[in-house]
Order: structure tokens, then sequence, then C-alpha cells
């Protein structure tokens, strides 16, 4: 007998599988993962999900009987009451015994559930999305440099010396020149005393001859020589400028619903997650406004609430601001998005539109304006009243195709919006 | 002294566990067995192990894939906790246990698993003959090489579309009644490489597209003589599809036919399983609550591991009645332990019922004599019939309902009594007899002439037809192998009656 203790082996054996599967049911799994991301709360987008998809592209049908037609026999345990001759009702709805067990063969259009990492969950909807333009069309004026790996040198400082190399070198220094070794001096020495206490003269010199030309040998030719160090060379390569900033302006006030920031915050979230899931160096802006623009963090700028009157250009001036201050726009890429309800303090609108067109589009790669309406408005442009923001804004739109506007007006719409705003090669209203 | 006090165990007490458990094994059962390689495992290895039928090696195809995420949603929500062990029939028997379990758990195991499946593998005529204990590892890992090897040549999709559809036909990829030649890894790479050599050096019939001589199209009788002899060479009637699939079908490549040959030989390693799952488990049953018996009658374990392994063994030999949400069939444990157990009760304290029943055995005084006789010989079909007692009977209350679907109510036919034993016991057996399980299809005809479309027939007993929608499905999966339509017809065995036709074409892509 013989006891093997496995639990070490490399884990996710079925891993591949896994990704088959997954594969496999592509279409039905994408769907499922976009009906369950409706349904979540704002605070758990990030999170795995247990989907159920219907059986259709993944069921692996064999032939079987049908169960409805012929003869066929039971024989069942626990009988209570039944004689022979007795005669039973038909049990409706799926027979008593038939389907043994309910393994994931079992046929018939029931959904098959199982449950998706967070990883898997969060790619399987960020599949196909992406930053336009992330980098930008001039590089020369990067600064940023890599070290990257570029062979050996013969100079260098000693936090570079490459021990390998240059035991390997001196190595075969010293056997190309036949350094002698440690051992063979040793049984040279060894041989000397054992004839020493033999007292035979003749092989004594012989014997001390040969030790100290060995000796000798062993100080001319040194262990390591300069000749074999060598270091390792790095060469500074210029990296391309993949920085980039999101500003996300979101409108607080008063005349936002709270359904209507729900739906705001839940576009900014996904943005959020999608942001830092894809990109390492993505700084993300917060600014909240009412008639007044603050740059918030992160927790305040989803979970407080806020009331106040709404003049929107505030939040556009607060965004240049920053980016003139913190991220010159020759170092960053820089992408703006923006929820509002459309409302606006009446003369507002036409700053917004100067302020848009003239500083802020020129400075951005990309810029998303979300209208978020109550559910009626939102889809139903020929009935409802396109409102003041979004008038203003469409004048803007036509010159500048790195501006996108799109309206929601439920939850269910928000991944829809955006898809179409962030799909690779993207959209453009 | 016992063996181990306390749940938590470690490897030094596996081994005495084991050393004690032999002894019982080996001088009061007379069990024979394969060597035992243990191999203690994570929960998530198991279900990696259950993933892929129980296997430790399997070639990758999405549908493991699938069956891990249902067992693992299952086991995360706490539906369905995972079993203790999973053996393999293999030499050495390998025996898969958890780390979970606790030491008494792990003496179970190893009472159930290492000792009554590995002898039940090694001495039953079904898997001496079917089974390779010797290959089935090396030629798994042969499968999941090539498996992969045609993958990277003619990419994922295409060997998936052949597994797929050689999955859809597994069942009927077997050999049920002719002596297969025992696979062997060299054997097995020898044949792959020379396979290409012996196509090119055969003649197929089915790629004639020269019209044959001689006027004699017009003759009836000599045209169907003449069928009659290509069907003869083709070698039809055959049952094994996937064999014919495989041999004959005009438009594969080598390499597909390979890939079915895999599904083939997998599906034909797990029949002898299907036939003997009572007898299996019933065995395994057996042998664990004697050793455990026998090791606190010595003293070996202690009262609260006995405990705890009468509450664990009562819970796998439970049967819920049929109209207990839990019921779905027999207990494949509970059933085949109590006929065992009934064995032993009439070896030893015959009624005078059992010598009615059983001259040869009551009373005879060799129950593991017995016993072991009745492991090594039958299976669950032929076993219940010969061993299902009246005592049995009664005690898990079994009855006999016939289903007519052309009647509006069902009748109970039999119960446990003195007319009812025999009818029922004949009627259980017919219940796991795999020949009425599963549907009777086999190849009827290929039409050279013409389009060459391949024929199945159904053979249909007792009225019961088949499954509409997946038939369907899996004709279009045959039609993708074949390369050209197939159709299936369903007979009636006892009229020769047709009583539906399926065609299906091939998908265009």
């Amino acid at each position: 007998m013989n006891v093997v203790d496995r639990r070490p082996n490399p884990k996710g054996k079925s891993l591949s599988n896994r990704q088959r599967f997954l594969s496999r049911a592509r279409v039905e799994v994408k769907s499922a993962v976009q009906e369950a991301l409706r349904k979540r709360k704002v605070a758990d987008v990030e999170h795995g999900e247990k989907v159920a998809i219907p059986t259709r592209g993944i069921s692996e049908p064999i032939f079987h009987h049908n169960r409805r037609t012929g003869k066929t026999d039971h024989i069942i345990p626990g009988n209570k009451e039944y004689v022979r001759g007795d005669e039973i009702p038909r049990p409706t709805g799926g027979e008593g015994q038939g389907g043994r067990e309910g393994s994931p063969d079992g046929s018939g259009d029931d959904a098959f559930e199982f449950t998706l990492s967070k990883e898997e969950f969060l790619d399987m909807f960020f599949e196909d999305l992406e930053l336009p333009d992330l980098v930008k069309k001039s590089l020369k004026d990067t600064t940023a440099v890599d070290l990257q790996r570029a062979g050996y040198t013969v100079t260098g400082t000693p936090s570079n010396l490459s021990v390998p190399r240059t035991l390997r070198n001196s190595m075969g220094r010293r056997i190309a020149l036949r350094r002698p070794k440690l051992s063979e001096i040793e049984t040279a020495q060894q041989a000397l005393e054992e004839a020493r206490v033999a007292g035979d003269e003749e092989a004594i010199e012989r014997l001390t001859r040969e030790f100290e030309r060995l000796e000798r040998r062993s100080k001319i030719i040194p262990y390591i020589d300069p000749i074999d160090v060598r270091y390792r060379r790095f060469d500074r390569v210029p990296r391309p400028n993949t920085e980039a900033v999101m500003f996300c302006l979101m409108d607080v006030s008063g005349s936002m619903t709270e359904a209507m920031k729900d739906l705001a915050k839940r576009f900014f979230m996904l943005l959020h997650v999608f942001l830092t899931r894809r990109y390492r160096h993505v700084d993300v802006v917060f600014i909240r406004h009412t008639s007044t623009a603050e740059e918030v963090d992160e927790e305040t700028f989803f979970y407080s609430r806020e009331t106040g009157g709404t003049v929107v250009s505030t939040a556009l001036e607060k965004m240049l601001e920053i980016a003139r201050a913190r991220y010159p726009i020759d170092r960053w890429n820089i992408y703006g998005a923006q929820a509002s309800d459309g409302d606006n303090y009446g003369a507002d609108s036409s700053r917004c539109v100067s302020l848009l067109g003239g500083d802020v589009l020129p400075l951005c790669q990309y810029f998303a304006y979300v209208e978020v309406g109550d559910g009626m408005g939102g889809s139903l442009t020929g009935l409802s009243r396109d409102s003041d923001l979004w008038r203003a804004y469409s004048e803007v739109a036509p010159a500048h195709p790195h501006f996108a506007m799109r309206r929601v007006g439920d939850p269910s719409q928000i991944f829809t919006v955006f898809h179409e705003l962030f799909a690779k090669g993207g959209v453009r209203a | 002294m016992p063996l181990f006090t306390g749940p938590n165990w470690d490897f030094g007490s596996l081994r005495r566990v084991y050393e004690a458990v032999e002894k019982i094994a080996f001088g009061e059962l007379g069990l024979d067995i394969y060597p035992v390689q243990i191999e203690v495992i994570t929960s998530e290895q198991m279900l990696d192990a259950y993933s892929s039928v129980g296997l430790p090696l399997m070639y990758r195809h999405w549908s493991f894939g699938k069956r891990f995420a249902y067992h693992e949603t299952l086991y995360r929500k706490g539906l369905q906790g995972l079993a203790y062990e999973i053996v393999i029939n293999s030499n050495p028997v390998i025996c898969y246990i958890m780390e979970e379990n606790s030491m008494t758990m792990q003496t179970l195991v190893i009472a159930h698993a290492a000792f009554g499946h590995n002898h039940f593998f090694k001495n039953n005529y079904l898997f001496r003959q079917w089974t390779d204990a010797d290959g089935i590892l090396d030629y798994l890992s042969f499968a999941r090489d090539y498996v992969s090897k045609c993958e990277e040549r003619y990419g994922a999709e295409a060997v998936e579309r052949v597994l797929d559809a050689a999955h859809a036909l597994k069942e009927h990829g077997v050999n049920r009644y002719a002596h297969r030649s025992k696979p062997n890894l060299a054997e097995e790479q020898r044949r792959t490489e020379e396979r290409r050599a012996h196509e090119e050096a055969t003649y197929n019939d089915l790629w004639r597209t020269v019209p044959q001589l001689g006027g004699d199209k017009d003759d009836p009788v000599v045209s169907e003589k003449q069928r009659e002899q290509l069907r003869q060479q083709l070698g039809l009637p055959e049952e094994n599809l996937l064999y014919f699939i495989e041999k004959r079908a005009p438009r594969l490549e080598d390499w597909q036919r390979e890939l079915i040959r895999i599904v083939r030989n997998v599906s034909q390693y797990f029949y002898p399983q299907k036939q003997l799952q009572l007898m299996n488990e019933g065995c395994a049953t057996f042998c664990h609550y004697e050793i455990m018996n026998r090791l606190h009658d010595k003293g070996l374990i202690t009262e609260g591991s006995m405990l705890e392994f009468l509450h664990s063994h009562s819970s796998v030999v439970f049967q819920p009645g049929f109209d207990d949400p839990r019921f779905s069939g027999f207990n494949p444990y509970a059933l085949g332990f109590a006929m065992m157990s009934d064995i032993r009760r009439m070896c030893e304290k015959p009624t005078s019922e059992d010598r009615e029943y059983f001259p040869e055995i009551a009373g005879c005084g060799d129950p593991f004599g017995v016993l072991r006789h009745a492991w090594a010989n039958y299976r669950d079909e032929s076993f219940i019939l010969q061993y299902l007692s009246p005592a049995v009977i009664r005690q898990f209350k079994i009855f006999q309902i016939a289903d007519d679907s052309s009647k509006p109510s069902l009748r109970v036919e039999a119960i446990h009594d003195e007319i009812g034993y025999r009818r029922i016991r004949s009627a259980l057996s017919k219940q796991y007899d795999l020949s009425r399980r599963e549907p009777d299809i086999q190849v009827v005809d290929v039409d050279l002439r013409g389009d060459r479309c391949l024929t199945l027939v159904h053979y249909v007993h007792d009225g019961v037809l088949l499954e509409e929608k997946t038939c369907r499905s899996v004709l279009r999966y045959a039609a993708y192998l074949w390369g050209y339509a197939v159709k299936l017809l369903e007979i009636e065995a006892a009229t020769d009656k047709t009583l539906k036709t399926y065609e299906a074409a091939v998908d265009p892509t």
C-alpha cells in the first residue's frame, strides 16, 4: 500500500475545460451577465455572480426513451396501501420515477445554473471595450523612460555585477591556463609529507619542486581576474505615453430625482470598475456639482447625498482648473464623462457650450455626455422636449468627432449605452 | 488498544488502519485485491475528478467544464456533499480520499473502496473481460496527448465538433457481445501510424463513383441479392454505431477516426460499470460494514468512532419510498447491501421460506464463499434474478406498477406477497437490464447506389418510442460524422411495422 499526498499538486486542473465551456456558452453567458448586472445594487457591481443560462448551446443530447409512450413497468419500493389490481390515477407533471438523476445532461429547457468568478464576470462584461485613442498621436514629447535589459558590459556599478557571467568567464580562463585546483595542491602536499615521513631524499626534492610549482602557478593565475568581470547592461527606452485621467462629472442638484442619481451612479460605477480593471495607470477625478462644483473622493461621489441648484458650467470649469494644474496635456491622455438630467440654469447653457467647444474638447481624447431621464423622456425623443443642455450640446457635437452623447432612461439601458460609448472602434454620435 | 482516537487523521494512522483492515479482509472475508495506492486530495481536486467522470486523466472538452461548474455550484450552495472517495479501476487501484474526512471516515473509505470495490474490480467477470486495469491510465494519457495534438494541428474548434458528435453517440459506441482485444499503449500508437497505410491499401466501396458493369439493375431479385451481399461486406447490421462510423464513414480524416475511437474506448471502459452499479456498491458497502464491525469487536476502534460510522452508514443505505420527495429510484447502496446481508443471513440462519426459494445456499454455513461466487460471476440483472429473496422484497415493500400510456391510469401488477415475489424479481431484473434500458439502435443499411444515406433502425419494444427532440439533435451529429444524410426508422420489433421516420441532412457549414 502506498499513500501519496496529492494536495500540493497544481490547482485548477479543470481550468482549461472551464474556459472551453465558457467560450462555448459565450452568447448565453453574456446576456445572462448583462441581465444580472441590471438587477444589481450600485454597491455590488464588483462581485462574482450566479448566472443561469438556457441549456440550448450546451446540451449534450443522447438517444432517450420517451417515457410517455408505450408500456413500461415500474418496480418501486415503499408500498403502503396498494394491493394487486389497484388502479392508480396517472401522476401529473413529471412522473415520480423516470428521470433518474437531475444531472446536467437532463434534457429539456431548464436553465443551467452556475457561478462565475468576479474575474470571469467582469471579463465577460467588458469584453470588446476600450478607451478610444489611448496613445497620443505624437510621442515625441514623452518624458518617461523604461530600463530594458541589453546584454552585458565590462564596466558598471557593483550592484549590476553579473555573478554567473563573471564566474563563467573565470572558470573558462582557469581551465584554459591550467590553474591547479585546490585538491591537486592538497594531494601534492600530502605526498610530500608522506615522502618526508619515509625519508626518501630524492622523492622529497622532486615532490617539493612539484608542490612549489603548483603553489606558484595558483598565485600568478588569479581565481577571478578583472578581465572576467561582467556587468548587466541596461538601455533606456522611451515609453509611449499611456498615462490617462478620467474626469467624472455628475450633477447632484435637486432636479435630479433619486432614480436619476442612481442611474448616473451606476454609469460611473461601471466606468470606474472598467477603468480600474483594464488600465493600471488611470487616474480618476470625481467632480460633482450643484450650483457650485467640487472635487470629491470616490466614497463621497458614490454614496453621499446633496441637493441644490444647477450650474453645469461650474463643473466644466473645475475640470479645466484641475486639468491645467495637475494633468498637463502633453503628458496625459484626458477623458471626460458627464452625467446630468439636462436641466441647467437658464443662461448657463451657452456658457457650457463655449467652455466645452472652446476649452474642454480640445483638451480631451474623448468626452461622453450621458443624459439620465426619469424613464419616460429618455428614449422617446420625438415626444418629449429636448433638455436645455441636450440642445446646447447638440450644436457642439457635429464639429467634434470625439464627443458622444447618449440618453439613458432606465437601468436596463445603461449597459447598452456603456457598450456603445466604449466599444472598440467606438460608435460616435 | 484502539488504532486511533479523535477525529484527526495522519499518515501513520492511515497505515495502521490499512494493515488492520487488510488482516480482516484477507483472513476472514477472503478478499483478493489489486495493490492499492491511496491518494489524499482536497475538495477542489475532488471536484476536478468529478468533472472528468471520476478518472484521474481525461482529454479536454467543454462538457467536463460544464460538469465541474454544475457540481461546484451544488457543492458551494451546500445542496450536495462531495463523495468521501473515488476509486479507479486500474492496477494498482487508485483510491482518492479527501483531506476533510475524519479518521473514522478514512477507515470507512479504506474498507469500502480499497478493499470492497477493489475486490469486485479484480474478480467480477465483466471487469475481467472488458476492462484492462493495467492499461487504462496509459491509454487515457495517450488519449489526452492525442486530442491536444489534434487541437494544435487542426484547431480546437474542429476537434470540438468531432468530439461533440461522438459524445452524442457514445452510448452506442460499445461492443456488447464480442470479446474486445485489450487496448495497449504501444499497440495503439503503432496502429495510429499504420492506419494511413492500411486505409490506402484497402478498397472502400463507398468511394466508388464509376457505375457498376452489367445491366442487372432491372432485375429486382438480383439487385436485392447484391445489396444483401454489400451489407454483408460492410458488416451490417451493426449496433456499435461509432465503430461503424469510424471504420466506414467516407469523408472523415484519419485523425477524426482516431478521436471517435478514443470516445469509443472510454465509453467501452465504462460499459461494465453501468451493468454492475448495484453489485459494485453493494459489495463495497457490505465489506465496509463487516470490516468496521470486526474492528469494533476487536476493540480497534472506539465507541465514538463506531457511532460516527453507523450514522454515516445508515444514511448511505437509506432508501426513500416512492412517495418521498427524495426518491429517485432504487438506491444501489441500499438494495445491494440488503441483498448481500440477506444472503449471509440465509447461509447462517435460514427460515423455511429460504429453504424453499434457495435450497442450494440456505444453511450452507459459508456466507463469504457464496458471496465471493456471486461477486465474481453475476451482473446486476442476473444477480437480482438469482438472489432477490422474498425477505428483501418485503423489507423494501417493493411493488410493480404497469404504465400503459394508452390507458388513463396505472395498474398495480404485483406487490410483496406470495404471488408477487417471482414476478417482482423478474421484473426488477429486467429494469436493470441495460439492453432494455437503452434504446436498441442499429445501422442496417447504406445506400451505396444513390445518395450514400445511412439508415439506422430503432427496434421498438412495448411501444416505447424515442424522445423526439434529442433524437433529432443526435441525428444531426450523426449526419455530421457520416458526411451524408442519416435516416432513422422506428420499427416495432414484434410486427416489423415502421412507426416513425426521422431524417437529418448534413449541415451546410
